[in-house]
């Protein structure tokens, strides 16, 4: 429990709230109009890959950790971050190769995991 | 009230009669259930960190673990009742892009593992991968010939 | 027989609805019209490895039970009308394929169990055959699976989202017979005020439940009062009330005796169905269980059951289309 010592504490209240209304935005977004979920998810992740190439999300992340890192903004951010820096290692490719190699681990772990759900788990009736 | 004779009188009346979704009440849920998976992602982050690792390996654990949990949840049909009670606050943290992969996955497996599993495992979180992908091509091109980053915006 | 106004059928050889039967989900079985119905599922799938196979099985049994209710075998039977909300109607063909009765594959959407019964009347009626079965069905699950998302996604249904029916409803019609009988049919036409919400099917529903209602009574001659009761089949609680307020302002008060199946077979608050239930299974297990035993009993002696269907799949949603509705009228009587 030595890192409940160390948690900075005023660090995770900021990555709450940042991270809540984050959420709430899509919220509003999910009662207000009548987009469906994937829409919606393609919207944050497209808006976090353009404030992360302009540079503007990484103030977000740099106040509130994985309160803008966790929300899919910060995946599009993150994709976005990726393909600058591959950029500026190896020029035309990185701007190709930077995104998904930034994100490869997310991507992978969430197809690995759906295939071996699918062989264990049903689906089943939703009780409400 | 008046007879309704045009399908723009019918639209107006239908938004009247149509109940609306209890936004406050909704958003409230959405705020503390996503902050809380952001909070449980950033003390995965510090831990990560405290052992050593970098920022970028240390987020990749995070996105790792969450979406194990988000699976894991999934696969024990507990996520949409998550779902149900949180809306964004579950949908919008990457625990909300894993669902979106493993339950079609779970779905279509009565279609067998390849044209079933496999390919409409991506009917939902498709399209964040299409866009996302090419957003970032973008957003490395125009840098490569901008170099954006040294504009000061803010 | 013959045509009376502008689209009503009359039935002078009225046929008999001598059996009905009906076969319900579990979610079902906790609403308040439980007892009504014949079998109460304890599990969706219903010892099948499939939703598709499972709902199958369902129409396949409500078939089975509506048979043995009315003693008259299936080699008795001379046509069979059924239908379902899967593509292509899979349910009904796949559950109906070892019945052995000329069959018609009909598709009318949420319509589906009362255009089955029209049709099965009016060939009764015409002298081609003694006996005519119709049945409908619909599955939560997989209709949710072809119309909307998988299960499990942790997605919020709108308040005016309604809940598809798991089950079957099935009868079976005599040319000759002791009642009740279906006196009367109006056909509905295909009506489309431009409601493009997938999730709110009760309005985009509602304009064609009027057209039909209103037409039904300008033919005939009859007035709202006439009936004991007058039934649509999933308008859910929004369109209820729409239908209600648009039949007012036609001149047509049916506050009191109108109600909806997709109303009544689900507890609003306790089991949280927002604007009720919907599917082709909703009005027939609904009039097979309760209105009919309602019939039967004499609490009702003229009914009027008007089932409504949005004609629409994921493909013209995604497309941005509208949604044109359709409602099947007919007037059952004592």
């Amino acid at each position: 429990m030595e890192f409940l010592q160390n948690m900075d504490w005023m660090q995770l209240l900021r990555c709450f709230v940042v991270g809540g209304l984050i959420c709430v935005v899509g919220q509003i977004l999910i009662d207000k109009t009548k987009l469906t979920p994937a829409r919606i998810l393609v919207i944050f992740v497209t808006a976090g890959a353009i404030l992360g190439g302009l540079g503007i999300y990484q103030y977000l992340v740099d106040f509130a950790g994985a309160g803008a890192t966790v929300p899919l903004t910060g995946f599009g951010y993150n994709l976005a971050k990726g393909a600058i820096e591959a950029v500026k290692e190896s020029g035309l490719v990185g701007a190709f190769t930077g995104g998904i190699k930034a994100a490869a681990g997310g991507i992978a772990a969430a197809v690995f995991f759906g295939y071996i759900a699918s062989l264990i788990a049903k689906p089943k009736m939703k009780k409400q | 009230m008046k007879p309704i004779n045009t399908t723009q009188e019918y639209q107006n009346y239908v938004d009247k009669k149509s109940p609306n979704s209890p936004i406050l009440k909704n958003c409230f849920n959405a705020f503390w259930v996503g902050g809380l998976i952001c909070s449980i992602g950033q003390i995965i982050l510090n831990i990560c960190k405290s052992r050593g690792m970098d920022t970028q390996m240390s987020g990749t654990v995070v996105s790792i673990i969450l979406i194990g949990i988000s699976a894991f949840l999934t696969g024990l049909n507990l996520f949409n009742k998550i779902g149900k009670f949180a809306g964004a606050g579950s949908l919008i943290p990457i625990t909300g892009f894993a669902n979106s992969i493993v339950s079609p996955a779970m779905e279509y497996k009565s279609e067998g593992y390849v044209m079933g599993v496999g390919s409409k495992m991506f009917t939902v979180a498709g399209p964040v991968l299409v866009f996302g992908i090419s957003a970032s091509i973008i957003v490395g091109l125009i840098f490569m010939i901008f170099n954006t980053q040294n504009i000061t915006f803010v | 027989m013959n045509k009376i106004g502008k689209q009503t059928i009359k039935l002078d050889m009225a046929p008999s609805i001598l059996e009905t039967a009906s076969i319900v989900g579990p979610k079902e079985a906790q609403g308040p019209l439980a007892k009504y119905f014949d079998k109460c599922l304890d599990d969706e799938f219903w010892g099948e490895s499939t939703w598709e196979k499972a709902e199958s099985k369902i129409i396949k049994e409500t078939v089975n039970t509506v048979i043995n209710k009315s003693g008259i075998p299936s080699n008795k039977i001379d046509y069979c009308f059924a239908g379902d909300l899967l593509n292509q109607c899979i349910s009904s063909s796949f559950g109906l394929r070892e019945l052995g009765v000329p069959f018609f594959g009909i598709f009318g959407a949420c319509s589906t169990y009362v255009e089955g019964m029209a049709l099965a009347s009016i060939l009764l009626s015409s002298g081609a055959g003694e006996y005519a079965l119709y049945a409908a069905s619909s599955h939560f699950c997989s209709a949710e699976k072809q119309f909307r998302f998988p299960l499990e996604l942790g997605n919020q249904r709108p308040p005016t989202s309604q809940w598809t029916v798991t089950g079957s409803g099935a009868g079976i019609l005599a040319k000759n017979g002791s009642g009740p009988y279906v006196t009367y049919i109006t056909p509905g036409k295909v009506v489309d005020m431009g409601i493009k919400d997938a999730n709110n099917m009760g309005a985009a529903m509602a304009p064609a439940a009027l057209d039909t209602l209103i037409t039904h009574f300008t033919d005939t001659g009859r007035n709202p009062s006439y009936y004991d009761a007058i039934f649509t089949g999933d308008l859910g609680y929004v369109g209820k009330e729409i239908l209600i307020e648009l039949a007012q302002t036609k001149g047509y008060n049916i506050k009191s005796n109108y109600n909806d199946c997709g109303v009544l077979i689900f507890d609003k608050e306790n089991q949280d169905t927002h604007s009720g239930g919907s599917g082709c299974a909703c009005c027939g297990s609904v009039f097979s269980g309760y209105i009919f035993n309602q019939m039967k009993t004499k609490k009702y002696k003229k009914v009027l059951l008007i089932a409504t269907g949005a004609l629409t799949n994921s493909t013209t949603v995604q497309q941005g289309e509208s949604i044109p509705g359709i409602a099947h009228a007919v007037s059952i009587e004592i």
